[in-house]
């Protein structure tokens, strides 16, 4: 099914290579955000161009690919990317964790480990974690490299102040290696805990923006927070309703229009793996 | 009367006499292209002195102050500061975290618009609580309680502290920047026309409360205004600049009362009286 005219994965060499320079700048400083030259790409921006493109720089013909957006294989987003790499580079394809060895994603992790060997890229809308706080990127360099993240936790202040409780749920804030102040793209704060150590390469891609930030395996990444108000990985307090699991990230699924929700597991792949393996949850078909 | 201030001041020791200067000018000047900016500014600011710079617009006030406070860099002179670790040091010669760190904990900097002191995005107790988090607190009771404490202290009802400051009047968002800047316990505080663009009143008050602070914790201060009502009350010793120049300094009172260049004379004489 590859199509002749493109080049495999698309980008030209040269883009690659641009490409996987700016990777490998940024598996050497963790979490520092790398400039580089990102492309247009046949998808528009906010569909994952900066993902695609750091995919395609590291993906080989025996690679094989896995595209989660939201937890789920069968969204358009996932089913679109991945398409869009069976016809321009002709990988194989699969929706399951384990045999992945390249996994895109958008806004989780998957609830099964990941193992050394494997590549996990994501999508990053703004790479910035101090944007919302300050507007000049003059200005948010200089704090990254002089390492004034003071303003980082007036924000986990003002979401107490005004909460209670730290109220970011998502793109909640991490420092690598104990330098660098990343954003860990909107990925749920559920999540936060299995960015720290793993075994696996996660590298960021951000099109608009064009930056490529990345974690190396086994690297330190620490969830900011107060000593009198510690970091707190929630998630709804329920069991999957299909495999019945209790402890992966869920999301509620709205049934009727009488009131009824169901809690599932936002990771597809996990729970139909649980289901097959005999685990029910209390709907389970 | 310089040195009684200091004596007098409550929980700071004694300065071992003869006190060495905590901010030592020499020769700064500062040019945007054939235009002078300030020239041959020379003068020391000792422990709990309070230094005025006035003179009219365009006259170099504000460049001296920015050039002072490290956000302009001069183009010849030596900005001496007496660290808490190394002793006397050029800010000029620092290199940029070492003076943003200073920025952050000895110095303090009030803005005449508090828009460009305070973050208008931020609750009040945030912006209080920001130098704090910046030198490495991070505990959320602690830094609550030291941002009512310092709301209070510049008579700013503690129940506001979760209000954001563009709900605050003019006098109380320049009140809330004094509390933002003196959180961390800064010992040189600059100021740039702190009351302007209020009204009388509010003037007034908000005087009052900077001689108070000014005095109670022992305060370097170097303000720069045009009002000559505002450093009459709060400076020790007065500046007066013309074209970048300094034309006059002494005592206060000595400068107001007995001016002798002819700038400073115009400058008494130009004063309203009700």
């Amino acid at each position: 099914m590859t199509q002749d005219a493109y080049n495999f994965a698309y980008l030209d060499e040269e883009t690659k290579r641009m490409v996987r320079r700016a990777i490998l700048k940024a598996l050497a400083v963790p979490g520092y955000q790398v400039p580089f030259a990102s492309r247009e790409m046949p998808m528009p921006y906010g569909w994952g161009t900066g993902g695609v493109q750091v995919s395609a720089a590291v993906m080989t013909p025996e690679d094989r690919f896995k595209v989660i957006d939201q937890g789920a294989d069968d969204t358009t987003n996932a089913v679109s990317i991945r398409k869009f790499f069976e016809r321009t580079a002709g990988v194989a394809t699969t929706t399951r964790t384990e045999e992945a060895s390249v996994i895109q994603t958008r806004h989780r992790i998957p609830e099964t480990p990941l193992r050394e060997g494997q590549i996990l890229v994501y999508q990053v809308p703004i790479p910035e974690p101090l944007r919302f706080l300050e507007p000049r990127e003059s200005e948010t360099r200089k704090m990254h490299a002089l390492q004034e993240y003071g303003l980082m936790h007036v924000k986990l202040y003002e979401d107490i102040s005004r909460h209670g409780h730290i109220a970011t749920a998502y793109a909640y804030p991490v420092k690598v290696e104990g330098r660098y102040v990343m954003d860990p793209s909107p990925i749920p704060k559920f999540d936060n805990p299995k960015l720290g150590r793993s075994a696996a390469i996660q590298l960021f891609g951000a099109g608009r923006e064009q930056r490529i930030y990345a974690l190396p395996p086994f690297s330190a990444a620490e969830s900011l927070d107060f000593e009198d108000h510690p970091f707190d990985p929630s998630k709804a307090d329920h069991p999957c309703a299909l495999c019945g699991s209790e402890d992966s990230y869920l999301d509620e699924v709205i049934t009727d229009d009488a009131g009824g929700r169901i809690f599932v597991c936002s990771d597809t792949d996990y729970c139909e793996t649980r289901q097959a393996r005999g685990y029910r949850g209390k709907d389970a078909a | 009367m310089t040195e009684t201030l200091t004596q007098t001041a409550p929980g700071r020791a004694a300065p071992p006499a003869p006190a060495a200067p905590l901010l030592s000018v020499r020769d700064l000047g500062k040019s945007y292209g054939a235009h002078i900016g300030c020239a041959g500014v020379g003068f020391d600011l000792y422990p709990g002195e309070v230094m005025g710079i006035v003179g009219e617009s365009g006259s170099g006030k504000s460049t001296l102050l920015s050039c002072l406070a490290g956000q302009l860099a001069p183009d010849r002179g030596e900005v001496v500061f007496d660290t808490r670790e190394d002793g006397p040091r050029d800010i000029l010669t620092m290199s940029e975290p070492e003076r943003r760190m200073l920025s952050r904990t000895d110095w303090a900097f009030v803005h005449q618009h508090a828009r460009d002191g305070l973050r208008m995005g931020v609750s009040a107790g945030g912006n209080v609580g920001e130098r704090l988090m910046a030198v490495g607190a991070r505990h959320y009771g602690e830094i609550r309680a030291t941002a009512a404490d310092w709301l209070g202290r510049v008579e700013i009802d503690t129940t506001r502290i979760d209000d954001r400051p563009g709900t605050f009047s003019g006098g109380m968002q320049q009140r809330l920047q004094i509390a933002r800047n003196l959180v961390t316990g800064p010992r040189l505080v600059f100021m740039d026309e702190p009351t302007g663009g209020l009204d009388v009143s509010v003037q007034a008050r908000l005087l009052d409360l900077l001689r108070g602070l000014v005095r109670d914790l022992g305060l370097s201060v170097v303000i720069v205004t045009h009002d000559l009502a505002v450093v009459r009350l709060l400076a020790d010793r007065l500046m007066v600049m013309k074209l970048g120049h300094v034309v006059e300094q002494g005592l206060t009172d000595q400068v107001l009362d007995d001016p002798q260049h002819a700038y400073t004379q115009l400058l008494v004489s130009s004063v309203l009286q009700v």
